[in-house]
């Protein structure tokens, strides 16, 4: 166990988290805070794998009739950008949230199933790294993220293309439902004394509802994935017309699935602007009630639109009404969590420190992308806007605006608690500049090229359409867009170089996470706390009458916390071993699938037998 | 850099300057976006046209309100080192009922005419409906007039002032068809008919696109709508029924030239005014391809004969039929019974010209890597006799 010097200056950057240090004991963590910093340095890769697939399709789309890239290697591209972007990128940033924050805005030394959460991280990182493995073979997904039947079929897409994309999915699916049920149950039972359901800060409300979101629609998506591989791997016809099947079945299904998932990605980013806006305004959130039911609104109503997705199927005009009467409903919270965005920064004290500036940016091109959400659906419209730049316009400003910006805010703001290190004031204004006019650069146009006829998941298009000087536009804010990420890189290297160590509390934060030493101990607390009320921190400083004093770095003798393990390691490794067995059947037959599975009986019957310590 | 520094200001002076160049950019007209759903030439796309342009019209009063209350905000409530605790407000139950109620008004009110607009073209066009079926190929497009037992690919002729009711099929996957200035998408599937309908307003050549991804060319699925005044469709018509083998076999007949003469003078009138002219913008290929449409070889031209030949023998026949009336049906290449007057080749993406049609013949891999027509092997020589045959197809 840790035996931390008190009131230690300076900590070599492995010591940070007790005294484990070394590759083996990152392997073997179980901490949820070194799972949440794994989750984001794999993430944060692979988020800039996706904007490198950006940048090429940028460049190929600079043009009209351009041959930089073969329109097979466009359609992997696409493909793989969107596929990265949202299951290897925003959602698993979205977790390193999860994973570092959970516990400790709600006063818990750990989540609920250590375990478990490094079997989910280990599990993801193969899921990652087994979809992108098929650049090696020259066979990435090229059939879109949605995966469209029956262009997924075996004899409309032979290679392995579709079954990496099938696969990789489906062992992603594993890590994201076996993190939803450890926050789920970690959100209900571990919470500090006092500090009831409703005095949750909103980040934990909204990553609760994202829980449920996740363990509600996962399910769906891994059941349509796994007709689709039976009808790739075993010949059956669930999606095959010529079979008997139904390819639009898939649709149903995929955007049962498809359009939580969008809620499952902007809705942490929600909470985190709702803990960056008061702290910085110096004003508590304004109408917590409020923004608690409209998540969850939000989220019951998420089920309940997936065929706007699908308008131009021709569904008729019941299901058309309906569907498109739906996703109006939906604006209402969403305008009432803007609204009250807005009323938490009026009347307070802003702080224009960098997380605001992210925080505040999300706000306004929220707006944009939910305006253009109204637009979606009217639905006769929609026939129009679909399957065009003006919807990749829309989910840009929703997921890259929204998303993104605010993850971004959360790093910024959470970057001390997280590291020790205070990232730069400047450099972060900076990045967030770059950011911000690359970012409209880039998806404005999108609007009008797509409304004036450029389709999307083409890989090019011709002269005199009217679309060249939009995409010339487009690509320039892709660059600069890039390039604002690499001051940030620029930033975390500075950071973690700097010898200034960050105080617990640098933002007058209102949550627990402020009340502990930065970065936290293994413990977290040495003390479990007691809560009265919602912003507990301002509530115990308004007592004192000003600041707490730091808080020091104590010994953690007589606090029980769980053994680092290797058997979820060696279960996720079982499990992607079943998949990679199931890529090489043909080959060698069922040996491949018979030695992943053995591996994670192995790993999981050693993981339950494992002494507690 | 804060929001009030000078670097700020210097950027708040620009911004206007960035939006009024966006907006610039937007603003063409119809000629420089002929592929665009902003300027509705058909009644379904007006229809859903002025729907949205109420949708845009609330929407842009929501954004100047709510993107000003916040910036508003943000500058109007900076805060100041030293400055005390700002008032703790915790929500105010009656605003927050206000700003629940009022979009839920506004919503009402998109919601109203777009319930309507959902019924509206819903509706099955009626029996003078000249119907066409359409299916989708990877990467092309055929359509079908039962009425007229007429088929034709890539370049679909419909008459003005007519409901043009498409029933539509896909061959293999799904795809959509969209023609933005008649109407909006609708995806086409193997198995299961799905419907649209237009009327188109005025004549002119209207450039539609695949717009459902259908695999490796989904970007060169593209096709044109040749509206034309009624007497001139039926005038098309009539003379597509004359074309078949046997009006190949007597394209020497000077019966038949003059009639080749009549229908090409008919597809260079076609040519609509509210084009840019070529001369003025070269990249507009449309026009470069009016401009250019290459007059068939002289029906004595021993290099016809030789062409028909080679087409006959180097495997063309397998996939492509050159009968328009009475066509057979699940032939796997586009019909090309009027190749040789068509404005465009390879579904939509490359003019029509000699040169480029040499190209395709020769390499269709080079334009349209994965494209189902492979390289047959056919020589530059070959390539222009099969070329001089299919020029005598118009």
């Amino acid at each position: 166990m840790a035996t931390t010097v008190l009131g230690q200056d300076t900590h070599a950057a492995h010591g940070a988290y007790g005294e484990k240090s070394g590759l083996w004991s990152w392997i073997t963590t179980v901490d949820h805070k070194r799972i949440g910093i794994l989750y984001g340095a794999t993430a944060f890769f692979f988020f800039l794998v996706g904007g490198l697939e950006a940048e090429v399709i940028r460049l190929q789309l600079m043009k009209a009739n351009n041959n930089l890239v073969s329109p097979e290697f466009y359609n992997q591209l696409f493909t793989m950008h969107g596929t990265t972007m949202i299951f290897l990128a925003v959602m698993p940033i979205s977790a390193m949230f999860f994973n570092f924050m959970i516990p400790l805005l709600i006063g818990a030394r750990d989540v609920a199933f250590p375990r478990l959460n490094a079997f989910s991280y280990w599990v993801f990182l193969a899921g990652g790294l087994f979809l992108n493995s098929s650049f090696l073979f020259g066979a990435a997904p090229d059939q879109g993220w949605f995966g469209y039947a029956n262009l997924t079929s075996k004899q409309y897409s032979p290679g392995l293309n579709v079954d990496f994309w099938t696969l990789g999915l489906q062992i992603l699916g594993v890590a994201s439902l076996a993190a939803a049920v450890n926050f789920f149950v970690t959100v209900l039972n571990m919470r500090a004394p006092g500090m009831r359901l409703m005095r949750m800060p909103m980040f934990v409300w909204m990553s609760f509802i994202t829980q449920i979101l996740l363990l509600l629609a996962f399910p769906v998506i891994t059941v349509a994935l796994i007709l689709l591989m039976f009808d790739r791997f075993f010949g059956t016809h669930f999606f095959v017309p010529s079979g008997g099947g139904d390819p639009i079945l898939w649709q149903h299904l995929f955007w049962i699935f498809g359009h939580p998932e969008v809620y499952i990605l902007i809705l942490p980013a929600f909470g985190i602007i709702s803990e960056i806006l008061p702290v910085f305004s110096r004003k508590p959130l304004f109408g917590y009630t409020a923004m608690v039911f409209s998540g969850a609104f939000i989220a019951f109503l998420g089920f309940g639109v997936w065929s706007h997705h699908m308008f131009s199927t021709g569904m008729g005009p019941i299901a058309d009404t309906f569907f498109a009467l739906a996703t109006m409903l939906i604006a209402i919270p969403t305008g009432v969590k803007i609204f009250n965005w807005i009323g938490t920064v009026w009347g307070g004290s802003i702080q224009m420190k960098t997380p605001m500036y992210f925080a505040l940016a999300f706000i306004a091109m929220f707006i944009m992308g939910g305006l253009s959400g109204v637009m979606h659906s009217v639905a006769p419209h929609d026939l129009q806007q679909t399957d065009t730049y003006f919807v990749v316009a829309h989910f840009h400003y929703v997921l890259f605006g929204g998303s993104i910006f605010g993850l971004t805010a959360g790093a910024y703001y959470w970057w001390p608690k997280m590291f020790g290190r205070m990232l730069d004031e400047t450099l972060g204004k900076v990045h967030f500049w770059l950011m911000l006019i690359g970012f409209n650069l880039t998806f404005f146009p999108m609007h009008l090229v797509g409304l004036n006829g450029m389709p999307r998941r083409v890989y090019t298009y011709q002269p005199g359409l009217g679309f060249e000087s939009a995409n010339r536009l487009e690509t320039v804010g892709a660059l600069i867009l890039g390039f604002s990420f690499v001051v940030f890189l620029v930033n975390v290297i500075k950071a973690a170089r700097s010898k200034q160590r960050a105080p617990a509390d640098p933002w007058n934060g209102a949550t627990l996470e402020w009340s502990i030493p930065s970065p936290p101990q293994e413990w977290n607390f040495a003390e479990v706390p007691t809560v009265y009320g919602r912003d507990p921190l301002w509530e115990a400083k308004r007592q004192r009458g000003g600041p707490l004093p730091e808080p020091p770095r104590v010994s953690g003798k007589g606090i029980h916390l769980p053994n680092p393990s290797y058997w979820p390691v060696v279960a996720a490794m079982g499990l992607a071993g079943l998949m990679v067995g199931l890529m090489l059947l043909p080959k060698i037959g069922p040996w491949g699938m018979i030695a992943g599975v053995a591996v994670l009986l192995f790993g999981v019957y050693n993981w339950a037998f494992e002494p507690a310590g | 850099m804060r929001l009030g520094s000078p670097a700020f200001r210097r950027l708040s002076r620009l911004a206007p300057m960035i939006v009024l160049l966006l907006l610039a950019a937007s603003c063409g007209g119809s000629a420089d976006y002929p592929q665009s759903a902003l300027h509705p030439r058909g009644d379904f796309a007006r229809l859903t046209d002025e729907l949205f342009t109420t949708t845009v019209r609330w929407a842009a009063f929501v954004f100047v309100l709510v993107e000003g209350a916040l910036l508003f905000a943000i500058f109007r409530f900076r805060g100041k080192p030293g400055d005390a605790e700002p008032e703790q407000i915790h929500g105010n139950t009656t605003v927050e009922i206000i700003w629940t109620i009022i979009p839920a008004l506004i919503l009402a009110a998109i919601a109203v005419p777009t319930v309507k607009a959902i019924f509206k073209t819903a509706e099955i066009p009626g029996k003078d409906a000249l119907t066409v079926e359409v299916t989708g190929h990877q990467w092309w497009w055929e359509f079908r007039y039962p009425e007229y037992n007429l088929t034709t690919a890539n370049e679909l002729h419909v008459p003005v002032g007519r409901t043009v009711s498409l029933r539509m099929g896909a061959a293999d996957v799904i795809h959509s068809f969209w023609v933005p200035q008649f109407a909006g998408k609708r995806d086409v599937f193997p198995n299961r008919e799905t419907r649209i309908w237009f009327k188109a307003e005025e004549a002119g050549n209207y450039p539609g696109q695949c717009a459902e991804f259908c695999g490796i060319q989904h970007g060169k699925m593209a096709f044109r709508v040749v509206a034309e005044q009624p007497e001139e469709f039926k005038g098309w018509v009539e003379h597509m029924q004359t074309l078949g083998p046997e009006a190949a076999h007597a394209a020497a007949t000077p019966a038949d030239s003059v009639r080749t003469t009549t229908a090409a003078a008919v597809v260079q009138q076609k040519s609509p005014s509210r084009r840019k002219p070529a001369a003025a913008q070269p990249a507009a290929a449309a026009d470069t391809a009016k401009a250019a449409a290459p007059q068939p070889a002289t029906p004595q031209d021993p290099l016809v004969g030789t062409g028909q030949k080679l087409f006959l023998t180097k495997g063309c026949v397998g996939c492509h039929s050159l009968q328009a009336s009475n066509a057979p049906k699940g032939m796997i290449g586009p019909n090309l019974a009027n190749v040789g007057a068509r404005t465009w080749i390879a579904a939509g993406t490359l003019p029509n010209t000699d040169e480029n049609l040499t190209r395709w013949i020769r390499n269709p891999q080079q334009w349209k890597q994965g494209v189902v027509m492979p390289n047959l092997g056919i020589t530059e020589d070959e390539a222009k006799a099969l070329v001089a045959f299919l020029r005598t197809h118009r």
